[in-house]
Order: C-alpha cells, then structure tokens, then sequence
C-alpha cells in the first residue's frame, strides 16, 4: 500500500541518494561521452581535440573489439550450459528426501565459491593451474594425463577460465534453481511421481515451469557478469596469452590504461554500455512488469 | 523444505549411499581450493616450489609473518577495511530512507528510479572507471580512500535500497496509517516505527555492501597507488617477476578471503536473493 505525499517530504527521503548517485554515476557519464568524441590520449595531452564520431566508426570497424566481443559471449555459451546442467543435478540432489545434515553442509560449501573475492579465484587459479607446481596436473597425472600448460596455451589458458567460472558460479546456478524446486507444491509433485517413475518426466512437465523463472535470472545475470568480468581474469591470465582470454572489459582496460587512449576506450564503453541497458530493459520487463 | 516430509521407501538405502557420495563430491569441489589456497599459504618458497606438490610438509607462519609486517599487507588490510565500512555506512544512511520511499509513497517517475538503480548492477565498472580516473585525477584525489568510497556507492547504493524497500513493502501498512492519525510526520514514522522493524533487512543489506566492496578489485587498481590500496590490489602486486611467491600470494590471498566467507556463511540465506536483486526469492 502507499500514498502520496507532499514534494517536499518526497524530497527528503530519495533527494541524498538520487543525488548522490546522479553525481558519481551520471556524471562521469557523461564526460566519458565527451571523451569518447575527442581525440585523448594520456601521453599525449596537448593534442587533446574535437574528432566527431571517429573513435566510434573505428570501435565498430575494429575486429579486435568484436573478437572481445565474441569471446565474451564465447565464454558465456560455454560456461553457462555447464553451469545449469552441474546446478540442476546438484539443485535435484539436494531436493531429494533424507541425509539432512549432508545437505546443509552441502549448502554451506555451495556459499563459498560465490563470495570469494574474484582476484583471489584469479590467483587461485594462477597456483592450482601451474604448469610444473600445480596440484592440477598432479591430480591429471593420477589419471594418466601428461603434463597441461594452461596458463600458458591460448586454448587452454579459455578453459582455465571457464573452469574458474564455472567453479564459483555453478552454486548461485544451483541455489536459484533449488529456490525454484521449493515452490513446486507438494500435493502436485506428490501426485505426479504416482504417475510415474520417470524423474525425467518429473523435471520436465512439473518442475520446469516453477524453474524458468529462476533460469531467465541466471541467463539475464551471467550475461552481465560475463560483460563486467575483470578481476578474475585479469589476476590469472592478464588477457593472455596473446589476447586468447581478453574479454570486452579486459580489453576496455588495456585500451584505456595501458595504451593509454582514453577516447577510444571511452567509445567502446559507451558501446558496451549501450548493450548493457537493452539487456537491462529486457531484465525488468521480465521480473519486475507488476511491480512499482 | 517439503521435500524432507517424504518418507523414504525401505530398500532405497542403495540410492541413498549414491547421493551422499555425490554431495561429498560437490562439498569438496568447493572447498579443495581453499584448502590448497590455506595449506600453501603455510608452506615455504622450497617447498611451494615442489614438484610435485607435497601434501605433507612442516607447516609455517613465516608467509603470513613476512606479508603483514616486511610487505605492508597489513595497511592495506585497514584501508580496505576503511573503505569498505565507510562506504557501507554511507550506502546504509542514504538508501534506507530511499528504499522507504520507494516502499510507501506514490510519485511519478517511480518506475524510471527502479530501473536507473536496476541498471546499476549491470553495468560493466569499466563505463565508470575510465572517466572516474580522468575527473579524479584532474581535482588530485587520485590515491585517496574518498574517492574508493565514493565510486563504491555506484554498486552499494542499489543493493541497499533494492534489498530494504523489499523489507519495508513487508511491514504491515496499519501501523503508519495509526501513526498517521496520531499527527505523527513521515519523518518520524521512519525513524521510530519502521526502520527498527526493518533491521534484518537492514543488516543483510549492510553485510552485502561490505562483501562487494571488500572484494572488489578494478577502481582500486586504477584509482589508487600507495596510500589507499586496497588489500586484493596489493596482492597483484606480487605478481610480477618470474619465480612468484607463491607462499606469500596465497597468505594475503588467506588474509583476504576470511572475512569475507564469515560474512557471506552468516547472510547465506539471503545470498542468492541479494545477488538476483530480488528476481529469485
């Protein structure tokens, strides 16, 4: 229930944060717009001009944006299927009846990877993943695996990526679908398992409409984070080698700060953006149509 | 869980060995590497460069000893610690009474708010990062703790007010409609009725801001030097060179991810709802 109030107490109460969020989001906004329309280098600050749309004709020209680009979807097309297969099973195991006091360990260990700082994973990764002193490929020879260079092969330093990605996101999978299975009711999965024996029938005319809720949450989300990933990346692989694992903010970075062209990068970061807000959009149309 | 009322059938304890096998199998693929990221923080700079790995090794504090006191891990420990409690106090102060607004009132543009705030949590920190950097450095705030708690709010702010006006909307609207009718202010209908009933929703809100900013890692590289680097930043700092201290990486790393996983075990519950922003319950 709500009411309408006087403007002036409206003010008092959402002014500070609109305020302050107007101020240090919006604002810096907007001069990345200006920078992305002007020639600005860091090293070379006098020539600092005017340039028109050029910094955006060369970002959507340029192959190695859209090879960032693709990679990031890239990894998203990888990881994500993974995510959800490991998450659904660990979701339905944790959904069967019986061995409580597992099942809440095992929702305590799920919490870990989540929270993890991502530069740690990154650095985690940087150590497990060593070539010569890497328990990884201790574990591998068990199994009578040569000897993998991953951090320092194109193709295998991605996979290390989508393993670490695949390692701290599959719990946030699991738990939102496991969230799903519980509002399935009772009476109606009851009745359909007298039906029949089949789990799979189970899953996919019972459970799955209360689960795509919490799918389209995951897909909208991890398309977001994939956008958004730095950290972890950056800590372990730098974007390398080559630019094998350089995905769209990695490589806005490098542009921005480590070849120092402030315009370009600026450009693609609006780009990115841009793309950022039609997903958004499609976000709260999804979820939040009734509300507010 | 409704799950749990179901009776298991006699003979299904073949079924039941599988599945806690298999919750073995999960528990420990999310926790070995925190137990490797433990035991090499304890081994020396010999020892973690090994090959193989050993598992059993005389352990050592000297790492932890040589990061805090010779590396200066320690002072970055406090700034992040700084930074991340000030720009939660801060997130809390302005987005409480937001998230009531947005609970109680009706305005226009309602919708709009949502969405800006929404948007928030999606968009990449680089956008903000480049700009952030060029305006920062022009007013010589470059390398404070400020300018950390600031841009910090950019991710806080939204969490904040996403996570409270959900625990307003569930306080029972009769209480402020008495209030009301006891002459009493919005104002103060927020500060003496509402808000301490809305204290959980409060304090998850609170543990939330504290777990992301503590964790985060690009605006520190980019916006700090010396002074207000933060604790992750730091411990990229050593990796450059070519025989990495592996030892002293994984202390720090240690030393990082601690607080964080006691924050996170205590909000677990409302971990998947705070990160969703609210899309799954």
């Amino acid at each position: 229930m709500t009411s309408r109030v006087r403007r002036r107490t409206l003010l008092a109460f959402i002014g500070p944060s609109v305020l302050a969020l107007a101020l240090i989001g919006i604002g810096p906004l907007i001069f990345a717009i200006w920078t992305s329309l002007h020639f600005y280098n860091l090293t070379k600050l006098k020539q600092v001009h005017f340039t028109g749309l050029e910094n955006y004709v060369t970002v959507l020209t340029d192959p190695i944006f859209w090879d960032a680009m693709g990679r990031t979807f890239l990894l998203l097309g990888i990881a994500l299927p993974v995510q959800i297969a490991l998450g659904l099973g660990t979701a339905l195991l944790l959904h069967q009846p019986g061995l409580g006091f597992l099942k809440t360990l095992t929702r305590l260990a799920l919490v870990l990877p989540m929270a993890t700082t991502y530069a740690v994973v990154g650095l985690l990764g940087q150590v497990m993943f060593n070539v010569k002193y890497g328990v990884v490929n201790q574990l591998l020879g068990f199994l009578g695996f040569d000897q993998i260079n991953w951090i320092g092969d194109p193709d295998n330093a991605f996979i290390a990526v989508v393993f670490w990605d695949v390692w701290q996101w599959t719990p946030f999978v699991a738990l939102v679908l496991l969230a799903g299975l519980t509002t399935v009711p009772g009476e109606i999965e009851e009745a359909a398992r007298l039906e029949t024996k089949s789990w799979w029938k189970v899953l996919r005319y019972v459970q799955l409409p209360f689960l795509v809720p919490g799918l389209v949450a995951v897909l909208i989300l991890r398309t977001a984070d994939t956008l958004k990933l730095f950290d972890m990346v950056f800590t372990m692989t730098r974007g390398g080698p080559g630019n094998a694992t350089e995905f769209i903010s990695l490589l806005i970075q490098r542009v921005g700060f480590r070849a120092f062209d402030q315009g370009l990068a600026s450009a693609q970061a609006i780009i990115l953006l841009v793309i950022t807000i039609v997903l958004s959009q499609i976000y709260i149309r999804v979820f939040y149509k009734e509300v507010r | 869980m409704a799950a749990d009322a179901r009776a298991i059938a006699p003979g299904q304890g073949g079924r039941l060995a599988v599945q806690a096998l298999l919750l073995l199998l999960i528990v420990l693929f999310c926790v070995f590497p925190f137990y490797w990221m433990v035991t090499t923080s304890l081994k020396t700079q010999i020892i973690a460069l090994q090959e193989p790995p050993a598992w059993i090794f005389h352990p050592t504090l000297s790492n932890y000893a040589e990061v805090l006191f010779d590396d200066g891990v320690g002072r970055t420990l406090i700034n992040s610690l700084i930074i991340a409690i000030c720009t939660t106090i801060l997130a809390v102060g302005l987005g409480c009474p937001a998230a009531y607004a947005l609970a109680r009132f009706e305005f226009r543009g309602k919708k709009d708010l949502w969405f800006w705030f929404i948007t928030n949590r999606m968009v990449s920190p680089i956008v903000l990062a480049l700009p952030f950097f060029l305006i920062v450095r022009q007013i010589g705030l470059l390398d404070t703790h400020l300018v950390l708690i600031l841009i910090y709010l950019t991710f806080n702010l939204p969490i904040v007010i996403w996570i409270c006006t959900d625990q307003f909307r569930s306080i029972p609207y009769d209480l402020d409609e008495a209030a009301l009718l006891e002459g009493a202010s919005q104002w103060r209908i927020f500060r003496s009725i509402c808000l301490p009933l809305a204290m959980p929703g409060v304090a998850v809100s609170a543990i939330f801001s504290f777990i992301f900013s503590w964790n985060e890692l690009m605006y520190a590289l980019v916006l700090t030097r010396k002074t207000a680097k933060t604790a992750p930043a730091m411990a990229v700092s050593f990796m450059e060179g070519y025989n990495l201290p592996y030892g002293k990486i994984m202390a720090t790393s240690t030393l990082i991810v601690i607080p964080v996983l006691i924050f996170a075990l205590i909000a677990s519950r409302q971990l998947v709802r705070g990160l969703t922003m609210g899309a799954v319950k």
